[in-house]
């Protein structure tokens, strides 16, 4: 099933790196999954989310406030 | 304590390139070396223990800390501290303020939170310890907080929230306390250890250039700049110094990184330090960037009070430091 990846952040330059980097991490993995950037604000509280970036996988947050490793996010992917 | 950087900076300055003592340039070259190898080595001790506290202080323990307990006036003592040990990137100003408003925390403490947290945070304490040493950074970090709990407590009073964009104000009617439920990472000190060491690299890589090209500056005033020239403009005898440098320093957006070490060639040559410090927390504390994001929650009138209710805490603050120091 594809799995639905979510990036929060209000267009920082932390915000940008991570969504390249989980971009990176699905791609070289051929992983099955939609990477989308959610920037609109009213959207990212829906996720109780205080501390951008934060990576929402299938409706979960999982990281906040911090840039992963590729390796960190491939665990998480998987 | 830091003597023998002092005596490697003469030995590269003096013996090995061979320059006069007297030099201008020489004595700029040896302020610079001295500096930066004293500065990146703090910056580094106190980033790294901050990234450990962090990493085991979430954000959300702190709202929920805030929204449960019944804290009698305290709560804004409270929120100012939780500002200096969870410095968050300034693009999360606006994501923090609505989950502190929406776990129910009242608009004033919110807002200490949100001063205290960009002007004391880990950069700026390794810098401080590094330029002006522990007595005075123990000085900024109290009136810094003092600064977030006393303009917290003054904007809660004037009653703001009718000023907040109507989407927040509907957040502000279905607040609730909530529980602890938030996600929870559990995760041992060592594979946090990685994570940590990347994040200070990381900053310590994002400051530097800004931390070189301050001392250089600060270098190059040191070496060719009389002392005493700044005196003639801003001594404490100049009433209205500090209100100008504040004002001035609004608009001006730095981080401590790149203002400090400049902040501390102008006190040398005669700026009082209340006056500077002053200068400092406007450029770092209040932005034109963080007045464009605040807007998505907050109308351009209580931007307007925010600002300016901070911008006189910070002018007092600095009569004060000028009184004491």
């Amino acid at each position: 099933m594809t799995k639905s990846i979510k990036i929060l952040g209000t267009g920082c330059p932390k915000c940008k790196t991570l969504t390249n980097l989980v971009e990176e991490v699905v791609k070289e993995n051929n992983i099955d999954a939609t990477v989308e950037k959610v920037e609109d604000i009213v959207e990212i509280m829906t996720f109780n989310v205080m501390v951008t970036p934060a990576i929402v996988i299938d409706d979960v947050v999982t990281t906040k406030g911090r840039i992963p490793s590729k390796q960190e996010v491939l665990e998480l992917l998987n | 304590m830091f003597d023998w950087i002092q005596n490697i900076a003469n030995w590269l300055v003096y013996d090995i390139l061979k320059m006069e003592a007297k030099n201008h340039l020489a004595e700029a070259l040896n302020f610079f070396i001295y500096d930066t190898t004293k500065i990146l080595m703090l910056l580094f001790v106190v980033i790294f223990l901050m990234g450990i506290v962090n990493s085991y202080f979430p954000i959300d323990k702190v709202k929920n800390y805030l929204s449960r307990h019944k804290l009698y006036g305290l709560e804004y003592l409270f929120a100012s501290l939780f500002g200096v040990v969870t410095p968050f990137c300034s693009c999360s100003s606006v994501p923090l303020f609505i989950g502190f408003v929406r776990g129910g925390i009242p608009l004033g403490v919110t807002f200490a939170f949100l001063i205290t947290s960009p002007l004391v945070n880990e950069v700026a304490i390794g810098l401080f310890v590094g330029l002006f040493g522990v007595k005075i950074t123990i000085l900024y970090i109290l009136s810094g907080v003092l600064l977030g709990t006393i303009s917290g407590f003054i904007l809660q009073k004037l009653n703001l929230e009718h000023l907040l964009t109507p989407w927040v104000k509907e957040v502000l009617a279905n607040a609730q306390r909530e529980q602890d439920k938030f996600l929870k990472e559990k995760q041992p000190f060592i594979r946090r250890l990685p994570i940590i060491w990347n994040e200070v690299l990381k900053i310590l890589k994002g400051i530097i250039p800004y931390v070189i090209v301050g001392i250089a500056i600060g270098g190059l005033m040191h070496g060719y700049i009389p002392e005493g020239f700044f005196e003639q403009y801003m001594s404490k005898e100049h009433l209205f110094a500090v209100p100008v440098a504040t004002i001035l320093a609004i608009p001006m957006y730095s981080n401590a990184s790149g203002i400090l070490p400049i902040v501390q060639v102008l006190v040398a040559k005669g700026i009082p330090l209340g006056t500077a410090i002053a200068f400092m927390m406007g450029v770092v504390g209040l932005s034109l960037p963080e007045a464009m994001l605040l807007k998505k929650v907050m109308s351009i009138k209580l931007i307007g009070i925010f600002f300016g209710v901070v911008t006189l805490c910070i002018i007092l603050s600095g009569y004060v430091f000028n009184l004491i120091l």
